[in-house]
């Protein structure tokens, strides 16, 4: 049935040279954008199992009142590296550049990125960048949070902050390399007759993520370079004895790690929304409104960022300016949530893995964006700041969010990238645990936030244990749950049952191709997909089987 | 019987409307509320909960409707049907969120102005005419704060101009691991806030090392306290009690261990705890030995906890302000 799609693209005998990688292609300096997704997408969801067993120490030092597990010094560290593993080696690589390579090409109809080597550069900063952070636990490992606001960043460890503010320049450089080749790419080199407003919204999603990053990445740097002067050549540019101002690296901070969010949170937006209307099958709803509303929270997260220093040296008036902008960003964002409810309303719901984290995604998300909402406030944000209520939001934001999203993207293209079909039981038993872990884990955070418990802490009120021992339970069955994951992943990439180029039946272009699709990407020239939503062709309910529907019935 | 949709979505409405509302004042979730402004924050944050159960309800609700409503029939491989838009549906749900954001921004302003944090604003002109005396005036006690002087006007809340410098004034001071609480008018310095109920209370805050965060979680207030800046709070307790003063910023491997309480107490009990704490400090003819002797009982008081914490009795004497200076 997936043949009659691809009549008239493929030839008959493709040879093998034209379409398979070696197995070692993956561990050299390759600049085909299919390998270099799938090296960042492996490389980060390792840090993630960093990241997430980092997180599993700090939750078992949570589970009773008193500091019994780990001293407080390595009890600080364990969450700064935490917080850095998992926003820089995993959310922000695997959302934009695992993602956005293997796939951005693919659904242009481009043979590859429009700078391949630097495409790799951007890729080969990853791993270096990774282990030299995980080194400073050799030397003291940085233990400032991953906000690291001097003064204190300044006093603690000097080696441990020094290697801290060197991965992330390097991590931040890669960053910006990625973002460059995404813009170029989507702006120049669509195959002819694909406008902005024919590119799958994932497309929109990494213009807008990209955007971001180019402009608020940079800032990030400078104020590290300056911190690092502060650290190490006695400056003063942030340090008070000696006149500087802690309060201006706060807003440097801000001003590219709010923006950061949105990098994390917007890809994933994107990818969400191409996999909910392959499994309603059904069309996006609302196309434009989704596409432009990414280009509003990317502008809008540029001016936001004060909203974290509410409580800090910010006066008044911009803490007005800042609750109103926040505020704002609830109009997209609830474009985005309303138009997906709407996607899966009335269609016909294949709940496999990927749908269900998809579906998984939108209802945990919501948590997040309300709790946003309150946070925005700052009358109220005023009590709450820098309590477990914001921990509890950004988890629904940044896990809830992104990391379901990634999920979802992940069971949905693993057919695409390996050639394979995932075990659909295990991906359910995944997805099963995963809730349950992740809502016991965090729902309870809110209560304990609003009751005053302040994060950082290792040793808190004992009236907060019990619900910190859910807590602790829940984040056990998150660190359990990866386990079927890897496993079936693992598992299926080797023995998988074979996929076909199209085994979801979907329109948009990069399932127009073979899985895994040959390395020039399209053995014919690349389709030509002027709607790649465009589900309902044969809405006459049960006369006729997609099968039967030729590609050019698809396409118009 | 087949209920007509139009009545199952009415019904449905009611229904997370009430629930809404209920959960909006029965959510429980909030400490005891102990001073003026804590209701203010209390009510902004009921009719947000309010507003997140009815947003929660109508989406999820949404989706796990979907999920078994609208799961694919067995054996059947076709597609929805193609509804791609509907512009006044579109319309809707930009303009009711962005009627309720507005209408809770300007709620926020609201409470944020009663709570006094756009005082600042309203003093400006007065904030000028005082720095000129501050330079004219000798600058005798550098050793008590950082080398820098503020910068800006006054961070935090602040009290409204007609109850300025009525009630108690507490200078604040954050040091790793302590907060030390001096008490300008009559020269107390202790580690834990004694305050009397119903009095105007405003708070000065310093840190002498790194950032720390002022938070009494009963009165919903917050400040950081910035070293090389004085920040403000200015707040009315109203419920006699004790409550914990928690470090809310990390600074440093302690942060955790870093509370203290701040006890509210009839205005007899409170000037009691004045003139013991005024007796305790060993009172003398002459000022120099009198504040020695205020930072002597303030060490013995702390000495327990800031040995642990490693808080050298030099750091100490260096947050003590000389008021014979």
């Amino acid at each position: 049935m997936i043949t009659a799609q691809l009549d008239g693209i493929l030839p008959v005998n493709p040879s093998p040279e034209l379409t398979e990688r070696k197995w070692w292609d993956y561990f050299t300096f390759n600049t085909d954008h299919k390998v270099i997704g799938i090296q960042y997408l492996v490389t980060s969801f390792l840090f993630y199992l960093v990241g997430g067993a980092l997180a599993t120490a700090v939750r078992k030092e949570l589970s009773t009142p008193e500091v019994d597990f780990v001293s407080r010094e390595l009890y600080n560290s364990l969450f700064t590296m935490h917080a850095t593993v998992m926003i820089f080696l995993w959310i922000v690589p695997a959302a934009n550049g695992a993602f956005g390579n293997f796939l951005l090409p693919l659904m242009i109809g481009a043979r590859d990125m429009a700078f391949p080597r630097l495409n790799a550069i951007a890729f080969w900063l990853i791993p270096p960048g990774g282990i030299l952070l995980m080194s400073s636990f050799l030397v003291g490992a940085p233990a400032s949070g991953w906000t690291s606001y001097p003064p204190l960043s300044l006093m603690n460890g000097k080696w441990g902050e020094l290697i801290w503010i060197l991965s992330l320049l390097i991590l931040g450089t890669s960053s910006i390399l990625g973002a460059v080749n995404f813009i170029t790419t989507l702006l120049l080199m669509r195959r002819p007759g694909i406008g902005l407003n024919n590119m799958p919204l994932f497309c929109w999603a990494m213009l807008s993520s990209s955007a971001l990053v180019l402009i608020s990445t940079p800032v990030l740097a400078g104020a590290l370079i300056l911190l690092c002067f502060d650290l190490i050549g006695g400056t003063s540019f942030f340090n008070p004895t000696g006149g500087g101002d802690p309060i201006v690296y706060q807003h440097m901070f801000w001003f590219y790690s709010h923006p950061a969010v949105y990098i994390m949170i917007l890809p994933v937006f994107g990818l969400v929304s191409e996999i909910l209307p392959v499994h309603a099958r059904k069309p996006i709803f609302g196309y434009q409104a989704i596409a432009y509303s990414s280009l509003a929270i990317s502008f809008l997260g540029l001016i936001v960022w004060a909203h974290h220093m509410f409580t800090s040296g910010v006066p008044g008036w911009l803490r007005m300016f800042f609750m109103v902008a926040t505020m704002v960003i609830a109009v997209p964002t609830g474009i985005k949530v309303f138009s997906w409810v709407a996607t899966v309303w009335g269609g016909k719901l294949r709940l496999n893995s990927g749908m269900l984290f998809a579906m998984g995604f939108v209802s945990m998300f919501v948590i997040g964006g309300l709790s946003g909402v309150m946070l925005a406030s700052a009358p109220f944000d005023i009590h709450v700041h820098d309590t477990y209520f914001v921990v509890a939001h950004l988890h629904y934001v940044l896990f809830g969010g992104s990391v379901f999203g990634l999920y979802a993207a992940i069971y949905h293209w693993f057919p695409k990238m390996t050639g394979r079909m995932i075990n659909e039981t295990w991906g359910k038993v995944h997805f099963v645990l995963t809730l349950v872990g992740f809502n016991l884990c965090f729902l309870p955070m809110h209560k304990v936030g609003l009751a005053g418990m302040p994060r950082r802490v290792a040793e808190y009120d004992p009236q907060f244990a019990a619900i910190n021992l859910i807590c602790s339970i829940g984040a056990y069955l998150l660190a359990v749950s990866t386990i079927p994951f890897v496993i079936n992943a693992v598992y299926s990439w080797v023995r998988g049952p074979k996929a076909g180029a199209n085994p979801w039946n979907a329109i948009s272009p990069e399932w127009q191709t073979l899985s895994p699709p040959p390395i020039e990407n399209y053995l014919g020239e690349p389709p030509f997909v002027p709607d790649p939503y465009d589900y309902g062709k044969d809405y006459n309910p049960g006369k006729r089987p997609m099968s039967q529907v030729k590609a050019a019935d698809l396409w118009r | 019987m087949n209920i007509p949709t139009n009545i199952a979505t009415l019904i449905v409405g009611v229904l997370v409307t009430l629930i809404s509302f209920w959960v909006g004042q029965h959510h429980g979730l909030l400490p005891v509320a102990a001073s003026v402004n804590a209701p203010l924050i209390d009510g902004l944050f009921d009719t947000m909960i309010t507003l997140s159960v009815g947003l929660f309800l109508l989406v999820q609700g949404a989706l796990i409707f979907a999920l078994f409503k609208f799961r694919k029939p067995k054996d059947d491989e076709t597609d929805g049907p193609p509804w791609k838009e509907n512009l006044p549906l579109e319309i809707l749900w930009t303009g009711i969120p962005a009627i309720i954001v507005l209408g809770l921004s300007v709620y926020s302003f609201e409470v944020y102005n009663s709570i006094g944090g756009l005082e600042e604003l309203a003093m400006q002109a007065h904030h000028h005419s005082m720095k000129g005396a501050a330079i004219a005036a000798p600058l005798n006690s550098t050793s008590q704060s950082s080398p820098t002087e503020p910068r800006l006007a006054t961070i935090g809340f602040t009290a409204p101009a007609n109850v300025k410098g009525t009630g108690v004034t507490v200078d604040v001071t954050g040091l790793q691991y302590a907060w030390i609480f001096n008490y300008p008018d009559s020269g107390i310095t202790s580690g834990e806030l004694h305050l009397p109920v119903g009095q105007d209370v405003q708070l000065k805050i310093k840190a002498m090392d790194v950032l720390h965060a002022f938070w009494v979680p009963q009165f919903r207030l917050k400040q950081d306290a910035i070293p090389g800046r004085e920040t403000e709070l200015w707040f009315k307790p109203t419920v006699i009690g004790t409550y914990p003063i928690v470090c809310a910023e990390l600074c440093g491997s302690f942060h955790g261990a870093m509370r203290s309480q701040v006890i509210i107490e009839p205005q007899s009990d409170y000037d009691a705890w004045v003139q013991q704490q005024l007796a305790d400090s060993a009172p003398s003819d002459h000022p120099t030995i009198a504040s020695a002797g205020q930072s002597q009982s303030a060490e013995t008081r702390l000495a327990p906890r800031l040995a642990e914490m490693g808080i050298s009795e030099l750091t100490l004497a260096q947050v003590h302000p000389h008021h014979d200076g």
